[in-house]
């Protein structure tokens, strides 16, 4: 069976009591892409890659994955994908090897072929060293090279990453990250990856869709969703003698999008139209604001995010965000209030 | 799917559990010294007849009938006989008031009292009477001190009977004048050599239940722990049947069980001198079919466990009626009849007594057929109820 698409999802709902985890979600995903599911904890991602994996079955909807059935083809799908999720799936007891061994018989790999393959697996990870060592003597990030190649056992057409990074030391998810990299370009295996992490998102993902409250609320390459937010500038700016009047100077200029004051001299400025640096400027100057410094900055999924949901990723809302003292939006969109 | 996959995913997911289990030193250790310590324990706690020795006992003689009485006699009688069994220490009291206080302080299980009316009694051709009295806090000891004395007493009281008809008629023999006396002799004899033992007893039921528990709470423990950890994705996301899941497990938790059970069975054998009169191979056939009969119910927990902690408290509420319902450490005649009816239920109730029969009695097949039967039916009908429970369960 061809597909035109490897993953579709048609109105894919699962709810947990009153609980929405994923509202009628439809996707496309193209075959070989490397697709990034963002959003903050609880928005259900999660529910996503359990849905898709066939570990959960949806309450309304459907989705097909290299055109089979995720609830009536069940067993095919499961063939076809491999899962990382949040938690390791990893026997601590057992040795890397032999926890290989024993997921790759699930997926009924003939012996010679299994043994090889796990051979190709450890060294394509680096782990020859530690093959026969006991799991739960690794460290999380050796784990979770293990836990990677494992999902690798049987092929997959499909790879499911559930927040692979999660509680790795920077050196390790950037291990993680090229490795993700390049199985999805050598190997051309379609790669779904969920992350809170916008910096991961944006370096790894072909494409993005943005999830929050269990909705896809944006998708686009990271590019262009971060187009959306600023088709202009955004800038920082240092200003010593910095207060609300001027502030409010700055806002009410008709270039200006949205202010964020970051601490007590420091703000960030989205604006847009290419006088927009000169009319700032102006603005401050004409009030006898001292400027320290300006940066012109890039746009962060960070900022999409803020400006699509109209709250922050993080629950925990960080110091310098916490003081933002409120943003205009772009394109006639409203920010959805909590 | 084919059911040759079915059981080859089974049996490697049996495979990867026990080479987990053997990888934990403490469970391993466990799993020998466990039993051990359970045999060892109950077997050694019961009290029996030989078990009593020099029990402290108070002995107050209120008689009258001074040195040479009949009184005087019985005593150093009594004492002869106890010096042979060292059964009580004979301590002297002045009363009953004595006994009682010397019975509240701790110092004495109970007392002999010989009344003042004795000797004059027996002289006037009264029968004379020996008070026993006991510790009703300590109902097994007073139980057995009460009939080891009477007996004493009794055999006490047929010597002197034997005397007396001789002396009425010289030319009876002493098994002649015992005829008089006690015309009926009892004789006990088992339906199988050797004496009643308790570890006999208790051998068949703690096999039987160390084999069938280690399913019922093995398999939910099991089960609700990998999906903790978070591990039971991995197997449900291959594409295996759920029901290789439920196979495996079980049989790893079966395999761990009757590998517990036959260290018991050595044990007792070897330490306890409990012997096997029946075929050791329907022994086996007998601990397989427990395990079997206990599946459906241990499936049924892992489906309602949601985690390990509620897994635990599960088991725990139907493990403490099933232990001491199903006839493992007491005899199900004793309980009373809505105890009985509970325990009539228990399929444990029926491999325990099936097991009691091969080893103790040497019972055959057509014997403990009824037994067979039940856990039969009981094991079909439980998987029957149990395997949609739980397809339902981790479909969520």
């Amino acid at each position: 069976m061809k597909a035109k698409y490897m993953i579709e999802t048609c109105d894919l709902t699962k709810k947990f009591g009153s609980l929405v985890a994923t509202d009628c979600v439809n996707l496309k995903i193209k075959n070989g892409e490397l697709f990034g599911l963002l959003g903050p904890n609880g928005a259900g991602k999660s529910t996503m890659i359990r849905l898709l994996c066939t570990l959960t079955r949806p309450t309304k909807g459907t989705a097909t994955i290299g055109g089979y059935d995720i609830v009536k083809d069940d067993s095919k799908v499961r063939g076809l994908v491999g899962l990382v999720s949040e938690k390791m799936i990893m026997y601590d007891r057992l040795t890397a090897k032999e926890n290989l061994k024993f997921f790759g018989k699930l997926y009924n790999i003939p012996n010679d072929v299994l043994g090889s393959r796990i051979k190709e697996l450890i060294e394509l990870v680096h782990m020859e060293k530690w093959q026969n060592k006991e799991v739960g003597t690794f460290s999380t990030g050796m784990k979770q090279r293990i836990n990677v190649i494992r999902a690798l056992l049987n092929m997959p057409k499909v790879l499911f990453l559930d927040e692979p990074t999660l509680g790795l030391d920077p050196q390790s998810s950037s291990e993680i990250r090229e490795f993700i990299r390049k199985i999805n370009q050598e190997r051309k295996i379609t790669i779904i990856l969920t992350t809170h992490m916008m910096v991961e998102a944006d370096m790894l993902c072909d494409r993005i869709g943005i999830m929050d409250y269990g909705k896809i609320v944006a998708l686009d390459t990271p590019f262009n969703l971060k187009r959306m937010v600023s088709k202009g500038n955004v800038f920082e700016l240092n200003i010593s003698n910095l207060n609300n009047k001027l502030l409010s100077l700055i806002k009410s200029l008709p270039c200006v999008n949205s202010v964020a004051r970051e601490n007590e001299t420091r703000i960030k400025v989205h604006a847009k139209g290419g006088k927009a640096f000169d009319d700032i400027v102006d603005v401050v100057r004409a009030n006898n604001g001292e400027i320290v410094s300006i940066n012109s900055l890039e746009p962060t999924l960070e900022d999409v995010f803020l400006h699509l949901t109209g709250h922050e990723v993080r629950e925990q809302v960080s110091k310098q965000v916490g003081v933002r003292v409120g943003s205009r939006h772009v394109g006639g969109e409203r920010p959805r209030i909590r | 799917m084919g059911a040759k996959r079915v059981v080859s995913h089974s049996l490697w997911i049996a495979w990867k559990d026990l080479l987990e289990f053997s990888r934990v030193k403490m469970a391993l250790i466990l799993l020998i010294l466990m039993p051990l310590l359970m045999m060892v324990m109950v077997g050694y706690i019961y009290p029996t007849t030989g078990s009593i020795n020099h029990l402290p006992v108070g002995l107050v003689n209120l008689d009258t009938g001074g040195d040479n009485s009949a009184s005087h006699i019985f005593v150093t009688q009594l004492e002869a006989i106890n010096n042979q069994t060292g059964m009580m220490e004979l301590g002297s009291a002045a009363s009953f008031d004595d006994i009682k206080t010397q019975v509240q302080n701790g110092d004495i299980y109970g007392g002999i009292i010989i009344p003042e009316n004795f000797s004059s009694n027996l002289m006037t051709g009264k029968q004379a009477t020996i008070t026993i009295v006991t510790d009703q806090s300590n109902p097994q000891i007073s139980t057995t001190m009460q009939s080891v004395l009477t007996q004493t007493i009794e055999q006490m009281g047929i010597w002197l009977a034997q005397q007396n008809v001789q002396l009425l008629d010289p030319s009876l023999d002493n098994s002649a004048a015992l005829a008089v006396i006690k015309p009926y002799n009892v004789q006990t004899e088992g339906v199988v050599p050797g004496n009643p033992n308790y570890f006999q007893f208790m051998a068949a039921g703690i096999i039987a239940m160390t084999a069938m528990m280690s399913v019922m709470t093995g398999l939910p423990s099991a089960v609700s722990r990998e999906k903790t950890v978070g591990t039971l994705d991995g197997m449900m996301a291959a594409p295996i049947s759920r029901l290789s899941i439920l196979l495996g497990k079980t049989i790893a938790q079966s395999i761990r069980g009757i590998i517990q059970a036959v260290i018991i069975l050595v044990l007792a054998v070897a330490l306890f001198g409990v012997t096997i009169q029946g075929n050791i191979l329907l022994v086996f056939a007998l601990l397989f079919l427990g395990v079997f009969s206990f599946v459906g119910l241990g499936i049924v927990v892992t489906a309602y466990a949601k985690n390990e902690e509620t897994a635990g408290m599960i088991m725990m509420t139907l493990m403490f009626p099933m232990m001491f319902l199903s006839g493992v450490f007491f005899p199900i005649q004793q309980m009373p009849w809505f105890m009985q009816a509970v325990s009539k239920v228990l399929p444990l109730t029926y491999a325990t007594s099936a097991l009691r029969k091969v080893m103790t009695l040497g019972a055959g097949i057509s014997a403990i057929a009824t037994e067979l039967l039940v856990l039969i039916g009981f094991g079909v009908i439980m998987i029957i109820i149990a395997v949609p429970v739980f397809k339902k369960a981790m479909t969520r």
